[in-house]
This record gives structure tokens, sequence and C-alpha cells, in this order.
């Protein structure tokens, strides 16, 4: 903030404070003289006003107030630029609680991180605490029960856009996940679309016609992400397109969809948000969800 | 009415409309908000019609209480009170009507654009640019036409009901234009020119003045003329009139940052925003000391007058969450009741407990004015609305109050493992039974409006009353009974 705009703060808060004060003291008349008699003399259709002093308690309850916001804008960040006399700040307050945690929590989450991730997976206990990460940071897309919804994979079917080993699991928490299938609607044209739907969808059911102009522009334009026998890539998590599970819908108009206007799926890195610990015993329990 | 003989005749026509628009639009408006209370109970209330969804109906329910049945109460009231207060008639009548129409117009604009989802995303400024404007023109209309008949008055001073109807009316103007400033770039959408955390800095400045000042300083107004005119009696103290008015507005619009605690807002306008909020508390509270104290001596009369009860009570809601506010405006308390339903119940303890039932209390009180009649058709209707309000507000907040601090606590609970003990979706299945308690007070506060209804009806279709004595002739007892 600007010197300029510090000091308009500063002095307009002080004018107010000032102003409250005095509009305060000036009427701070308590001392009653002939109680309920007097009379501003104001008449108004029919309504008449007392002019009682201030009520004693009111007014203290107000200085009150008044002495607690002075105090706290001279020890508090409040006063445009100045900091207040404590240096408090909420982002030092945030760290200063992280910091805290972790130093309590830390050695739960050290001894599980020296256990190789299959073996973790066997861990009832450390099962558990992946099953409250897991609600805590991953529910929200991939449900609490981890079978996912329309756009997030479903955890626990064993088929994996990224691969299900372990380190692939990790890498996947990790930096997250982008994967990008491109809008064909131009390229294709509405009758090219139709026909591509059609022999997506044909994949899938297993009866496909490999001499349709359908299975030629597959090998052109789809084959290099999802392999000319649409089992899909792991490399760049384009999906299998044969085992009839479907991350956007397996309706011909779902599947049309994704042919037109193409899909950005964005699996978010996790390793701004949580230790290197804590990722390491989510990934056992994703593991976990598709060994049973 | 007893007035002095050379009483000019009031423009009465703009009250009756407000006065029973009030009460249509709060059926319309609450019976929204059951049924989305409906919804978070049983979710397939949304029968899977997009407008119908909680989403949609949400923002419907919000403005409809807020602007249509609070708007209309004030509209009715400050243009009752100020000519009254000012011994003078409206300015102009087609202005007049223009207010009116213009605002109904709104209504219905937003009644169909809401749940059509067309929204600018803004809490509480949800509606698109072209109404927007209207509401600016409407607004504007209605700032000419009270400032301009206050300045015609004949009484030496200003009553202090004008005051707060007068802040009011300037602020919630400044508040509704700087908002809703946007580019458009279509009929039905437009991006706000803000951007970011200062974006959200100017909607909570819009969104914490929309309750300082549409939802306390206009409804303070009817405070200041409806409760020493069923009362009675004089206004407790002047004095305190004037400390506590220009307290009030001075430091209601520094605190709209208490909304944004623990955000991207910079740590100095939250805590400036934060001890600003504990300051509002001594002029909130005043406000409501001069209005029950304007009471003593008249205490009695809340044993036999069901309307005084109603604007006795409204006042009592009034100081608990004036209290309350400042409290969950503290960063530490805040902390665990942001994003909870704490603060729903916290904004109810407010909208039901005191601008429903000060409005309600109001109505009652210029009904039979508007439509000559002695009283209302139904005294016992009355009372019998008042403790449905009663019961249905108290059970309202109760059922958020426990279900906010529920989810304040499962939400920062952790397992020894440092993860959370709760998933979100356990949050909200613990909260399941307040949801149905709450849906129960808000279906009957919702009932006893449309018993207001009928009393209306009634009222302005007979001209008898019902068999019962009146009110001045009641024993305690009966009333009671």
């Amino acid at each position: 903030m600007s010197t300029f705009w510090s000091a308009w703060i500063i002095v307009l808060t002080i004018i107010f404070l000032v102003a409250v004060s005095w509009l305060l003291f000036a009427n701070r008349k308590t001392s009653v003289n002939a109680e309920n008699e007097a009379k501003t003399g104001h008449v108004y259709d029919g309504i008449e006003e007392y002019d009682n002093p201030l009520p004693a308690w009111w007014l203290n309850l107000f200085l009150l107030t008044l002495i607690f916001t002075i105090g706290y804008l001279i020890l508090y960040p409040g006063l445009g630029n100045f900091k207040g006399l404590l240096g408090w700040t909420s982002e030092g307050r945030y760290e200063q609680e992280i910091k805290a945690a972790e130093e309590k929590y830390q050695h739960i989450f050290k001894a599980y991180a020296e256990v190789n991730i299959e073996a973790l997976a066997k861990d009832a206990k450390a099962m558990k605490i992946g099953q409250r990460l897991f609600a805590n940071s991953c529910a929200t897309c991939h449900g609490s029960d981890a079978r996912g919804n329309v756009g997030y994979p479903n955890l626990t079917d064993n088929d994996w856009l990224y691969g299900g080993q372990p380190e692939q699991i990790l890498v996947s928490i990790t930096h997250g996940r982008s994967a990008v299938m491109p809008a064909w609607a131009s390229v294709l044209g509405s009758e090219g679309l139709g026909g591509m739907t059609n022999y997506v969808r044909s994949l899938a059911d297993g009866e496909v016609d490999k001499n349709s102009d359908s299975a030629k522009t597959y090998t052109n334009m789809c084959a290099a992400c999802h392999g000319l026998d649409g089992k899909g890539n792991i490399a760049l998590g384009a999906p299998n397109l044969t085992d009839d599970i479907w991350l956007y819908g397996g309706s011909e108009a779902e599947i049309m969809q994704s042919l037109a206007n193409g899909r950005n799926g964005k699996m978010p890195a996790q390793e701004t948000i949580l230790s290197k610990e804590k990722i390491h015993i989510l990934a056992a329990y994703v593991f976990s969800l598709s060994m049973e | 009415m007893t007035s002095s003989i050379d009483q000019p005749a009031y423009n009465y026509k703009v009250v009756r409309q407000f006065t029973v628009m009030t009460v249509v639009w709060g059926v319309v408006g609450m019976l929204v908000g059951v049924l989305i209370a409906g919804q978070l109970v049983w979710p397939a209330l949304n029968f899977d019609v997009p407008w119908l969804s909680f989403g949609r109906l949400r923002p419907l329910h919000t403005n409809a209480v807020i602007f249509a049945f609070g708007g209309c109460a004030l509209f009715a009231s400050s243009l009752f009170v100020v000519q009254r207060t000012c011994q003078t008639r409206l300015i102009s009548d087609r202005l007049a009507a223009v207010v009116f129409w213009g605002w109904q117009l709104v209504i219905v604009l937003a009644a169909i654009s809401l749940p059509l989802g067309y929204t600018s995303g803004k809490e509480y400024a949800e509606l698109e640019w072209p109404i927007d404007i209207l509401i600016a023109v409407v607004w504007v209309s209605y700032a000419i036409l009270f400032f301009g008949t206050i300045t015609r008055r004949k009484t030496s001073h200003i009553y202090v009901a004008n005051w707060f109807f007068g802040a009011f009316i300037v602020t919630v103007a400044v508040l509704h234009i700087i908002n809703s400033l946007a580019v458009p770039v279509s009929l039905t959408k437009s991006y706000s020119v803000y951007a970011g955390a200062v974006d959200a800095m100017v909607q909570w400045w819009y969104g914490h003045n929309a309750v300082g000042f549409f939802l306390t300083a206009g409804f303070l107004g009817i405070m200041y003329y409806f409760v020493p005119k069923q009362a009675e009696r004089p206004v407790y103290s002047y004095r305190l009139s004037i400390v506590h008015f220009w307290s009030l507005i001075a430091v209601y619009i520094w605190a709209g940052p208490h909304h944004l605690h623990f955000t991207a807002l910079p740590d100095w306008a939250q805590s400036l925003g934060m001890v600003m909020s504990l300051l509002l508390l001594a002029p909130s509270w005043g406000g409501m000391i001069n209005g029950i104290m304007t009471l003593s001596g008249a205490w009695h009369k809340l044993r036999t007058d069901p309307i005084l009860r109603f604007l006795v009570v409204s006042l009592s809601f009034y100081g608990m969450s004036t209290f309350e506010g400042p409290m969950m405006s503290i960063k530490t308390v805040n902390s665990l009741s942001h994003y909870t339903d704490w603060t729903i119940g916290h904004v109810h303890s407010g909208a039901l407990g005191w601008v429903a039932m000060i409005s309600i209390g109001c109505i009652y009180h210029l009904v039979p004015i508007m439509f000559e009649r002695e009283r209302m058709y139904s005294i016992r209707m009355i009372n019998i609305h008042f403790w449905m309000s009663t019961i249905g507000t108290v059970l309202y907040i109760a059922s958020m109050w426990v279900n906010g601090i529920i989810q304040g606590l499962m939400w920062r609970a952790y397992n020894a493992d440092s993860s959370l003990s709760y998933s979100f979706v356990q949050s909200v299945e613990a909260s399941y039974p307040g949801y149905v308690v709450r849906f129960i007070g808000g279906a009957i506060f919702t009932a006893g409006m449309l018993l207001m209804a009928w009393n209306l009806y009634l009222t302005v279709t007979r001209t008898d009353t019902d068999d019962e004595t009146t009110t001045e002739e009641k024993t305690p007892e009966a009333v009671s009974a």
C-alpha cells in the first residue's frame, strides 16, 4: 500500500475515533435533574420526547469498546501500513501453526516413510490414516469410496490411466497429471463424427469393422495416442478404449461429445499441499484399493 | 383521527398500497423460505427442475423478504411517518405512484429472472444490470419524495424517525449504485467493474450496510414512531436519540470486513473491520434502550395489547442479535462460526425477530388507519400470530445455533495423526435434525403470516369486528387464555 493510502486510512480512522469520543463527551451528562419531567418541548403527531440523560452503564459500555478499539489498533495491524506493536500477521500465525503441527505429528509419518508402498498397503493402521488423508484431500473428486465420478477416475477397478504400479501412483499424486484429448469436430465433420462414434463404441463391444472408413481415420488420427488396437497408452494417459470403462460416459451421446469437443483431465499436484511422507501413505492407500 | 384541525389531507393511497403489499410479499417470500428449508430436509423437493433448485430459489427468498417484504414495510411506514410528523402532504402524488409501481416492477422482475438463473452472483445484489438501473431510478424518486416532503414540513424540527429514514435512503442509494457498477456483455449478463479482493470488499461493504441501513436504520425509523404511538408514551431520551443515531450511522459503514475474516483481504482491513464491529454494540443498543424505556409507565399495556408486544419483543430480538453480531465479528469466534449455520441463525434472529416482527406490529397499527376501521377485525388472531412468530423464531434460531456449533467443532476436530476427524458430508448428516427443526420453526412463522393476511382481508372487507370486547376493556385473563 502506498504511503498516501496508508496515511488516508490512518487519518480517517483517527478523525472518526476523535469524533465519536467528542460525541460521547459532549453528551456525557448522566446526572438526573427532575427525572422523567424534563421534555424537549417538541411534539410530533402527538409524540413527545423526554430529555433523559444517557444511561451511565450504556455510556461506560461505549467507552469500554472505544478503549478496546484504540488498544487493539496499537497492538495489531489496522492503521494502514502500521504493523502494530505485537508484529502479528495472519500469515505468520498460519506458518506458526503449521510448524507446530509438523513437530507434533512428524514422528508418525517419518516411521511409515521408511516402509515400501507394497508393504505399507498391508499395514492396517497405516491404511486407516491413508483413508483419512484420502477423505480430506481426494474424496471431493474421487468420492469417499474412491469409485470416482464422470471425469474423475474410479480408483478401485484396476484400470489405470497412468499405470497402477506404486511408483506410478506416487508420481500421479505428487506431480499431478494433465490429459488432453483434442477436439475433432471440425476435422471429422458431422458424418465422420457419427461414424467414429460407432467405431469407438465397437472397440469396446468387440465387433470391429476393420475395413470401414472410420477404421482408416482411427489409424490416422487416434492410434498415435490410443494405440492401433485401442488399448491406450499410460505414458500419455490415453484411455484404453476396449475395456468398456468410460471416464466421461460410454453412451453414444457422451462419446460423441468427447470426440467433438475434446476433454481436459486434470489431476492437481499435491506436492505443495501435502508433505512427502503423507503422499507416501496416500499412494499406498490408493494402491491398496485395487488389491482385493 | 384525532390530530389538530389544520391537519392537511395526507396521501394515504401510496401508504395503503405498500401496506397491503407488505403482507402479500411477506407471505410469498416466507413461503419460498419454507420451501428451500424443506429442500434441505427432503432434497427431492428440488423436483429436478432447474428453476426450483435451491441455488436459484435461495436468492429469490432473500430478495423477496428483504427488498419486497421489508422494502414495502419501509416505504409504507416512512411515507406515512414523514407526512404525519411533518404535518404536510407528500410533495407529489405522481412521484409516489412511480415509487410504488416501480418497486413492484422490480420485485416481479426479480421473481422471474432469479429462478431463470440470471444473476450477477453478488449476495443480496444478485439482480442483473437492467433491474439495477430500475432500482436506482425508483430509489432516487423515493429520495426526492421523502426529502422534498421534509423541506415542506410545518414543524420546526425534524422528528428522530425521519433522521433514520433519511440516513437509510441516502446510504442505500450510495451502496446500491457503487456495488452494482458493472460492465454489461448482454441484456442479461454483466461483470463487476471490481476484481478479486477489492470486489469482495466492495460487496461486503454493501452487504453489511444493507443490514446496517436497510434492515437496521430503516426499521429503527419505524420503531421511533410506532413504539411511542402504540404505547402512548413520550420517547425515553432525546439525548440518547442523538448520540446513538450519529454513532450508529458513523460506525456501521466501517464494519463490512468482518464478513471476510481469514480471507485474501489484507490484515489491516480485517482488524479494522473487527474493532469497528465491536464498537457497534453500544450504538445499536442505544436504539433498543430508547425503545424499551419508552414503555416505562406503560408496561401494563403489554398484557392487553398484542401489537405492542410485537414491537417490544422485536426490540428484544434486536438487542440480542446486535450483541451476537459484534461477538461473531471477533476473529477467534468467527473462526468457529464462519461458513456455518450459526450465521444463518444470526441473520434470522435479526430478520424474523427484529425486522419481521416490528414490521408486523407496524402493519397492524397502520391497517385500521388506512382502511378507516376502529381496529383490526380480530385482536385474538393478532395474539395468536404473536405467539406463532415468537415460537417460530426461537425454534429457527436455536436449531441454527446448535447446527452452527456442531459444524464448527466437527470441521476443526483432528485425529491423533493430524488428519481431520470428519469429512464434510458427516457434518451435513449431523445437521439433519437441526434442519428439520428449522423447517418447523419457519413453517410456524409463515403460517402466522397467513393468519395475518386473513385478518387483513376480514378487516378490509367487513365493517364490523369480531364479537370480542375491545382491547381496552379486556382483562388480562381473557387475553392470555
